[in-house]
Formats: C-alpha cells, sequence, structure tokens
C-alpha cells in the first residue's frame, strides 16, 4: 500500500498541467508532460547519460567485486563471516561521509593527485573530480556491497566435484573457470548487476557531488524540474518513465528467476524475493552462528544448481 | 596460478575500500586545514563539530526520526515478513511480496517523490499532515525501511522452520501462546538487527527526506549535503570518524544480542 498508492498518484500528476499556485498543478490527462519528454533532447540526453553510467559503473562493480566473492567462497569458513562483514561494514559508515573520503582522493590538490606528483608520474595535477570517472568510481565504491552479497551467495553453493572432474580431464585452470565456474554463477552475476544497475539509474547525489557540471543524469533532471523549476507534472513524468525503463530488466529476471525454479522439486521455502541473495548471505550467516536447521538451505541450493546445469 | 591471484584481488578490493575510509579518519586529527599536509595531532576540528550549532541540532533531530521511523519499520515490517514466511500461499502473496521488495532497489529519487506527493494530496484531502515535519521524514522513512525488516524477518522464519512452533502447539500451547513462547524468541535477532538496519538507513538518507521536509526540518544529511556542494572541511572527516565509530559499537552491540542468547541456549562449536 505504501507503494502503489504513491505511484498512482505520481502517474495521475504526470498526466496533470503544470499550473501556478501550491501545489503546482492541475489534474487532468494531458499527456503533454510525457511527450515533452520524449520531444526533447535534452530529457532523451539524460536517459541515455544514465545508462551508460549505470552501465560501467555496474561492469567496474563486477570487475571489482567479482574476484573478492569468489576469493571469500574459497576462504575457510570460519573467515568467510569475517569477510563478508569486512565488505558490509562501510556501507555502514553514511553514504555522504564515504563520498566526502573520495571527494578527498581525487581533488586537483587531493590524495591521488598529491602522491602521483610526489612520485614524478605525473607533472600537474590530473582533473579527476566532476569528471564522468569520478561518478563511476563512486558508483561502483557504493554499491559494491550489493554486487558481492549476491554473487558470494551464488559461489558459496559451488559442488568441488565438478571442478575437480573439469580439472581431472585436463582443463587447465582458466578453463574449469570459464566453463564451470563462471556458468554456475551466472544467477549471482545477473542479482548483482541488476541490484547495482537499478539504482544506479536513478542515482541524484553521486552525479550531483562527483561528476561534472554536465553530467545531468535523469537523477539530477528529475531534482532540477521539482526543486528549481517547481515543474511537478514533468518531474512525475521523469519518474514514471524511469519507472518503466527499470522494469524491463527487473521484470527480465524475475522470468529468467520464475524458470530457473519452476525445475527443482518444490520444498519448504518459498522462492527468495527479488531481493533473496543479497540478505540469503547474511541471513546464512545467522545461521552460521545459530544453526537451528543446519538442512534449510541446502536443498533449494541444490536444485537451483542442477536447473542451472539444465538451461545453460 | 589462481590461487595466488585470488587473495591478491581480494586484499586489492578491500584496499579499494578501506583507504578511504582510513585516511578519511586519520586525518580527522590532522591540525592542518590543507588535506594532504600532515602538520601534527589535533581535536580542533572535533571542537568545531561540537560548536557547529546547526549540525549539532541537525544531528539530534536524525537521530529522534531514525529512532522513530526504525520502531516504526519493525513492527510493520515484522508484520509482513512474518506473513510471507508463515501463512503459507494466500490470495496475493507475489504481489504482496513484490510491491514488499521493490522500494529495496527503486532509486531514491523515485520514492521521495512518490511520497511527497502522496502527502500532499492526503493534505488537500484530509487536512493532514498540516505540516511536513520530523514525523512526517519519519514516516516516509519507515514506508521504505520496513521492506528491509520484513526481508530480514522472513529470511530468519524460514531458515528456522516451523517444528518448533508445531511442537509447541502439540504441547497444547495455543497459536497466540506459541508465537510468544516460540516464534517471537526465534525473530528476536532479526528484529533487533532489522531496527539497526532500519536506523541507518534513516540516518544515512538525503534524497527522501529533501523531498519530503517542509522548510522546517533539516536533517543531519540534509545540512552535510549542502555543506558539501560548497566543499568539503576537516570537520566533515571528524563526523565520519564519530559516525563510524558509532556504528561499529552498534554493530558490536547487535553481534553481542546475537550471540549471548546462542550461547546461552547451544553449546558452541
Amino acid at each position: 500500500m505504501f507503494l502503489v498508492l504513491p505511484m498512482a498518484i505520481v502517474l495521475a500528476i504526470g498526466f496533470a498541467r503544470p499550473a501556478e499556485g501550491v501545489p503546482p498543478f492541475a489534474l487532468s490527462l494531458d499527456p503533454a508532460s510525457f511527450l515533452g519528454l520524449v520531444a526533447d533532447d535534452y530529457y532523451v540526453a539524460a536517459f541515455l547519460l544514465s545508462l551508460k553510467v549505470a552501465l560501467v559503473s555496474s561492469l567496474a562493480c563486477l570487475v571489482i567485486g567479482y574476484p573478492m566473492a569468489l576469493a571469500i567462497a574459497r576462504a575457510p569458513e570460519r573467515w568467510r563471516s569475517l569477510l563478508l562483514m569486512l565488505v558490509i561494514l562501510p556501507f555502514w559508515t553514511g553514504f555522504l561521509l564515504r563520498i566526502v573520503a573520495w571527494i578527498g582522493l581525487l581533488k586537483d590538490e587531493g590524495w591521488i593527485n598529491a602522491v602521483l606528483l610526489r612520485l614524478g608520474i605525473i607533472g600537474a595535477p590530473l582533473h579527476l573530480l566532476y569528471t564522468d570517472f569520478a561518478m563511476y568510481v563512486g558508483i561502483a565504491y557504493c554499491y559494491l556491497p550489493f554486487m558481492v552479497l549476491p554473487l558470494y551467495a551464488r559461489l558459496s553453493k559451488r559442488d568441488a566435484a565438478l571442478e575437480e572432474a573439469a580439472a581431472d580431464l585436463g582443463a587447465p585452470p582458466w578453463r574449469v573457470f570459464l566453463t564451470v565456474v563462471l556458468p554456475l554463477s551466472l544467477p549471482g552475476v545477473w542479482a548483482g548487476f541488476l541490484l547495482v544497475f537499478i539504482p544506479a539509474m536513478g542515482e541524484y547525489v553521486i552525479p550531483e557531488l562527483l561528476g561534472g557540471p554536465g553530467a545531468e543524469t535523469v537523477g539530477r533532471v528529475l531534482w532540477g524540474e521539482f526543486f528549481l523549476n517547481h515543474d511537478w507534472p514533468t518531474a512525475s513524468a521523469l519518474a514514471i518513465s524511469l519507472l518503466l525503463v527499470l522494469l524491463v530488466p527487473a521484470a527480465v529476471w524475475q522470468w529468467r528467476q520464475g524458470r530457473a525454479a519452476a525445475i527443482p522439486p518444490p520444498t519448504r521455502h518459498p522462492p527468495p524475493p527479488t531481493l533473496g541473495p543479497l540478505f540469503a548471505a547474511q541471513a546464512r550467516k545467522g545461521r552460521g552462528l545459530s544453526s537451528p536447521s543446519p538442512l534449510a538451505g541446502e536443498g533449494r541450493g541444490e536444485g537451483s544448481r542442477a536447473s542451472c546445469v539444465g538451461s545453460p | 596460478m589462481r590461487r595466488g591471484l585470488l587473495p591478491a584481488c581480494l586484499i586489492g578490493g578491500y584496499a579499494f575500500l578501506y583507504t578511504p575510509i582510513a585516511l578519511l579518519v586519520a586525518f580527522s586529527f590532522n591540525d592542518s586545514r590543507l588535506l594532504t599536509v600532515w602538520s601534527g595531532f589535533s581535536w580542533r576540528w572535533y571542537v568545531a563539530l561540537w560548536n557547529n550549532a546547526p549540525l549539532v541540532s541537525a544531528a539530534l533531530l536524525s537521530l529522534r526520526i531514525a529512532a522513530l521511523s526504525a520502531t516504526i519499520a519493525t513492527l510493520i515490517g515484522t508484520a509482513a515478513g512474518f506473513a510471507l514466511a508463515r501463512f503459507g500461499r494466500f490470495r496475493g502473496r507475489g504481489a504482496f511480496a513484490a510491491t514488499l521488495s521493490a522500494p529495496l532497489v527503486l532509486p531514491d529519487v523515485i520514492v521521495g517523490l512518490s511520497l511527497l506527493l502522496l502527502f500532499v494530496v492526503l493534505q488537500r484531502l484530509t487536512g493532514w499532515p498540516a505540516e511536513r515535519g520530523a514525523s512526517i521524514i519519519a514516516i516516509a522513512h519507515a514506508s521504505f525501511a520496513l521492506a528491509y525488516v520484513a526481508v530480514v524477518v522472513q529470511a530468519r522464519l524460514a531458515d528456522a522452520g516451523t517444528e518448533l512452533e508445531e511442537a509447541a502447539m502439540d504441547l497444547g500451547a495455543s497459536p497466540w501462546g506459541a508465537f510468544l513462547a516460540v516464534t517471537l524468541p526465534l525473530m528476536a535477532p532479526a528484529l533487533v538487527s532489522g531496527w539497526l538496519l532500519a536506523f541507518t538507513l534513516s540516518l544515512d538518507d538525503v534524497v527522501v527526506a529533501s523531498f519530503v521536509s517542509g522548510p522546517g526540518a533539516s536533517t543531519l544529511p540534509m545540512v552535510l549535503f549542502s555543506a558539501m556542494r560548497l566543499g568539503i572541511t576537516p570537520e566533515m572527516n571528524a563526523l565520519a570518524t564519530v559516525v563510524l565509530a558509532l556504528v561499529l559499537l552498534a554493530l558490536f552491540g547487535a553481534w553481542l544480542a546475537r550471540r549471548l542468547p546462542v550461547a546461552a541456549r547451544t553449546p558452541l562449536r
């Protein structure tokens, strides 16, 4: 109820006409705000830029997060909770304060430039802050746990026998990885990718603080329409469009999950909710300490692994 | 070969995560205003932080909002998580689960805008809320934080299984009695971590609060955000260090809360 009702209102106001007064709109069924979005290159460019930013930073997260998740999954079992905790810990230290840290690193007179100048690698400070690069780094940094946790949840359920079999049949380690480990972990890759991609698409704070003045992402444009231009219908239309754009990958993922979940025999557990992997990792950690039912998670793990083998 | 490569990646990843934070903490004790020049140990930024009246009052307001919203979120989120974990496949379960988990990933700007519009429409229809202050921010935060609580509670209950509750009812406990004697203690760790999660989410949020709050109420992240637009100061390093210390303390508390009842019941491995 907290979700559907507000969304309906946003939709209604997206179709409303801008008007003078407080609140600044008049209800109607006028699609002008939506048509305005499509017609104006400014908004189309914002969506394309957000798409690029979200894609690049999700991929960066994946490149950094995958080896980390794999290393944690392969670490001795008693270390795993601690190693996972270390990934989550920065997530709890305050979003804005982590960005403060990155501004300090990336500034013209900041840490990276200071070190590079001292080492004599560069002659003049690099311009790092207020660039697209800073934006990618900031998003990758802030959302890294969302990538590592689902990947870990997937990778920790591996079957060593499969990898040994591949190695026995003469596959070098990189081939074992490419033909066995990576395909089996793909659901985790998808989950992590979406968990980073979806919020990154609408991110406002990071582009505002780390990106340049030209980095007009959807989040910033929406914010500007709302707070600076007081154009509530356009802001609502932007929100609805963003939601629709985001629903596509989410729906594809749900569909894939549904297909994967349809194959294993039914267990006591409902299929994990959309965000299952992220929190399942936490719950599993809790179980490691209290351990009321050691078999609870196993059936699901085996089943979905088998289904994954069946549908490459 | 990969045996050496993987730990290297892990260490690299942790370096990526912790170098910025370590620099932040170390240089919060720096006497100099310059970012990269160490000129001696000093508490001056902490003193400046303490004397920054708008910041301190915003922090107190944020703590109040966070506590209120975490409590609301835990109450509603626990009910939702319990329903998902225990009521089987009730009508509309899929839709319920989907609408519940959507706020977990929805961009803040969408959540903030939609909640504000909800409050505006409500005000037009019913006259409430007359002005959007701290309690409205708390309700807004609770509305997305309850999804996190629900997921944590549901995961915990799904992991725990239903055997214990069935056993209690076989032994003559009423459903309500079984809930109080068995389910509630089972959920307790999830309630604690859910509450803490909701609390930190509320403390962390700048976008939703900016959308829903009226001119009267400014939370700590809102004050910080507008200061950061003008540039960063060593005071912010000090603030980060204080927050980090509090988080570590809270995590330690959560760890204790999780550990103690378990240690009392079952022998540790």
